[in-house]
């Protein structure tokens, strides 16, 4: 009984339990497009780009497939006008947000968005503040040296208070991790001293 | 608000048993004269800002002025929102019931003179029926009154909410002694599924579905199971729970009590933003009350039963009134918002199962335990029983708390109780639910206000906020406010709400601005569409809402301003001209002496023009004219 069987665009899948619909779709090669998913982290369902379609008759809504629980019997639908509307949006919005983001720009073209309507406030700007180098930085290595500062319309990544923080070793996962090739350009502004010599040392 | 000579009536004693509870009631009943006259005097928000404390003060001077006899000598005494807010400082008093509004410091003498030592009315400070201008001498014979059912508010406004005696002599811990002597737990439960209610902070999800399910999953997990109360309101324009919690703070508590009985919890939280301090001295008063009467704490009524809460204040964040930001706000963390797939019920606090509603759900419990669910159903419509609390704000007469059943159309709450639209002419619209809700028109005055109603048609219930708007709100400018409202405080967890409330609101600055075509409405409302379905909580689901239901019924006003450059309310400052009429300009000099930029010219004692050109559009000229004689063109 560790088997669940739903359907994603009316093709039967099946998923072992305590599986999200994203991990369903990856392991049966259907492409949801994410950006602030990694299998290494809690998901946390900040870009809201893995939305899909639940549907049961009448009745519809939009879920993020990163967290939402692959459940017995439910119809799943990944392309949907729906599902694509809100998609449409965020990368438009991304594409302003992030101008500087090949990553991002890519991904946007592969789901058929090349432009933005929006106008950009930073051409050189590449994060979109999805979080993920401080869930790596928290739940693999076990620090924190970078932090999501401020909030709302205001929220930036950066060391804790944007001190250059001491508490970095400069594993580069964060590096490694970020989806839009922001880290790059960000890994230099959490590191202290320490951090910085060791990477010399490494070097 | 307890003055210092004003000692209880009774010496807390502990109550041992749940029918104690009704011999202390029946011991403050007899021990007060029901004949004493009383100065009660609101001490609501509305009238503390109009000047009430001085007022209660005057009383007293006035009292000890006077001199009347220590026997005959009437108490001043303060309350929670009476409810008329635009009419403050209210004054009522007893046992003759005389009302009256506006009431200065310097009436305070005549009162006591004419009112409290003869018994016989002051009319020029009575309220004055709308029609006739007669005065209308008790709160029965006041419309804004009259066509109420206060429920809820039952004994806010009659008691003081720092004495618990006040409270228990109007029936609080009634429902609570009913519940702990005859009912087991899953009995309340059924009771308040038998009563329909729904909750009242917003999505009105059935509260003993909400209950039952907690129950299942207490089976599952075990406990401990929490009840919290959501004191975090923070729409523009709702104070209903900020009034309740300040006037009655009993009946949340009370409520809370019977929710932990209910569902075996042993420890409660009170979730009150901490810009309401008066609600949380008074929710502290009460509890450190109810404590000391064994209403609150261990061995409640005798009963063995066992439960203690404990407040919690909000920093100021609105989106910490969204449950699971509410959870990880008590927790300690970022108020942010996680994702609801896995429901509070079941993982809510510190994961565990919780029971989280809102200060007016929790304050009908005791009403469906006091009466029966059976009653409590029989109130409103079927789908949406009991009555709800609503702020009466914007441009309507009489501004304030209102209650009414479920199901009462629209236009019953803002013409006939609100007074209507100063000046008698039909309101514009009215925003339901705040931020969140929707704009309905003129044309849906008649829709009755219930849950499902009001999500027909296009808008919602939310907290209870009603907003009048009269000819001179323009819609255009309304969902700015909002948006810019929510981008200030969406918490920027996911990327639809931090961003696409800022791209919205840049679309509507375009259009108050006279930019944009008909395509940029429908990119407008597409956005708007994908936010409601991408944003991770309620608050970026549901700030479209305004924007949505105003293109919807007010398509002609948004085509104004991108085709015409046209703000037919005369609101969006780039698209308004002043303008001075040559034949009721007495070339006093007032607006050309005030303008900032110095743009209004004349010869004395002729008519004076403006500038266009070197406006600013600041409205100065016309509020300081005071011939009407500026005009926006």
């Amino acid at each position: 009984m560790n088997e669940i069987t739903f359907t994603i665009n009316d093709q039967a899948v099946k998923a072992r339990r305590g599986w999200t619909v994203l991990e369903t779709a990856r392991e049966c090669g259907i492409h949801i497009p994410t950006l602030c998913h990694h299998p290494a982290v809690t998901p946390s369902g900040a870009c809201r780009l893995c939305m899909v379609e639940l549907r049961d008759g009448d009745w519809a809504k939009l879920v993020a497939s990163c967290i939402y629980p692959a459940a017995e019997g439910i119809h799943v639908y990944t392309d949907t006008a729906r599902v694509k509307n809100v998609r449409n949006w965020i990368f438009q919005m991304l594409l302003a947000a992030a101008p500087a983001s090949r990553e991002i720009a890519e991904l946007a073209a592969r789901h058929g968005v090349t432009g933005t309507r929006f106008a950009a406030k930073d051409p050189d700007e590449m994060c979109m503040v999805c979080g993920l180098c401080q869930r790596v930085c928290e739940e693999v290595v076990g620090l924190s040296a970078i932090a999501v500062v401020d909030r709302g319309v205001h929220k930036r990544v950066g060391a804790p208070f944007m001190q250059p923080t001491d508490v970095c070793v400069a594993c580069g996962c964060c590096v490694n991790i970020c989806p839009t090739g922001a880290m790059r350009k960000l890994f230099d502004s959490v590191r202290g001293e320490t951090a910085t010599k060791l990477t010399q040392l490494a070097v | 608000m307890r003055k210092e000579s004003a000692a209880p009536a009774m010496a807390p004693f502990r109550l041992n048993a749940p029918g104690d509870l009704e011999t202390l009631r029946n011991k403050i009943i007899e021990s007060r004269d029901p004949n004493r006259p009383e100065i009660v005097v609101c001490h609501g928000n509305g009238c503390l800002a109009s000047g009430a404390p001085k007022v209660a003060e005057a009383f007293k001077a006035a009292l000890a002025e006077t001199g009347i006899n220590a026997k005959l000598m009437p108490g001043v005494k303060t309350t929670g929102c009476q409810g008329l807010c635009s009419k403050g400082p209210l004054v009522q008093i007893r046992p003759q019931g005389y009302f009256y509004e506006r009431v200065q410091p310097k009436d305070a003498l005549e009162i006591v003179e004419k009112s409290v030592m003869a018994g016989e009315p002051v009319e020029r400070l009575m309220h004055k029926d709308p029609e006739t201008g007669k005065p209308l001498y008790t709160e029965e014979e006041i419309p804004f009154y009259s066509l109420q059912e206060r429920l809820v508010l039952r004994r806010i406004g009659k008691i003081d909410p720092t004495d618990i005696s006040d409270a228990i002599a109007e029936g609080a811990y009634a429902g609570l002694a009913k519940a702990l002597h005859s009912m087991t737990p899953e009995e309340v439960v059924r009771e308040v599924e038998k009563s329909g209610l729904r909750g009242r902070g917003g999505a009105g999800f059935p509260t003993g579905r909400k209950w039952r399910s907690a129950l299942s999953a207490i089976e599952k997990k075990g406990r401990p199971v929490y009840v919290v109360v959501n004191g975090d309101e923070g729409d523009p324009g709702a104070f209903m729970d900020g009034a309740i919690m300040e006037g009655d703070p009993h009946s949340v508590l009370e409520g809370l009590i019977l929710g932990a009985y209910a569902l075996g919890a042993e420890q409660g939280y009170l979730y009150v933003r901490a810009e309401y301090p008066v609600a949380i001295r008074h929710l502290e008063m009460a509890m450190a009350q109810a404590r000391e009467y064994g209403l609150l704490g261990e061995n409640i009524l005798g009963t063995g039963f066992k439960f203690d809460a404990r407040i919690n204040r909000g920093a100021g964040a609105f989106v910490c009134g969204e449950s699971t930001a509410l959870f990880t706000s008590i927790e300690g963390k970022p108020g942010n918002p996680r994702p609801k797939y896995v429901r509070s019920v079941e993982e809510g606090l510190w994961g565990r199962p919780t029971v989280l509603n809102n200060v007016e759900t929790w304050a009908n419990i005791p009403l469906v335990l006091g009466r029966g669910g059976q009653w409590y159903a029989s109130l409103g419509v079927p789908h949406s029983t009991g009555t709800k609390v609503f702020c009466l704000v914007g441009k309507v007469d009489n501004v304030g708390l209102v209650e009414v059943p479920m199901g009462t159309p629209m236009d019953r709450i803002v013409t006939d109780i609100g007074g209507g639209v100063s000046g008698g002419k039909p309101f514009k619209a009215v925003q339901t639910g705040g931020p969140s809700g929707g704009c309905l028109p003129y044309s849906l005055k008649d829709t009755p206000v219930d849950f499902d109603s009001l999500t027909k048609a296009g808008s919602m219930m939310g907290s209870g906020a009603m907003i009048v708007m009269d000819e001179h709100d323009c819609v255009v400018d309304l969902g700015r406010y909002f948006l810019k409202f929510l981008e200030e405080e969406s918490c920027g967890k996911c990327l639809p709400c931090r961003l696409g409330l800022t791209r919205m609101r840049e679309i509507l600055d375009g259009f108050s601005r006279g930019e944009g075509s008909e395509a940029d409405i429908a990119d407008l409302t597409s956005l708007a569409e994908a936010l409601k379905d991408g944003a991770l909580c309620a608050l970026g689901g549901s700030a479209p809402n305004p924007v949505l239901t105003t293109i919807r019924y007010f398509r002609d006003e948004y085509l104004a301003h991108v085709s015409d450059h046209k703000c037919p309310a005369g609101v969006c400052k780039h698209l308004i001209v002043y303008a001075i009429d040559p034949e009721k300009c007495t070339g006093c000099g007032a607006c050309a002496k005030n303008c900032p930029v110095e743009c209004v010219t004349g010869e004395k004692k002729e008519p004076h023009v403006i500038d266009a050109a070197a406006c600013l559009r600041c409205g100065i000229c016309k509020e300081t004219c005071k011939f009407d004689a500026i005009f926006i063109e």
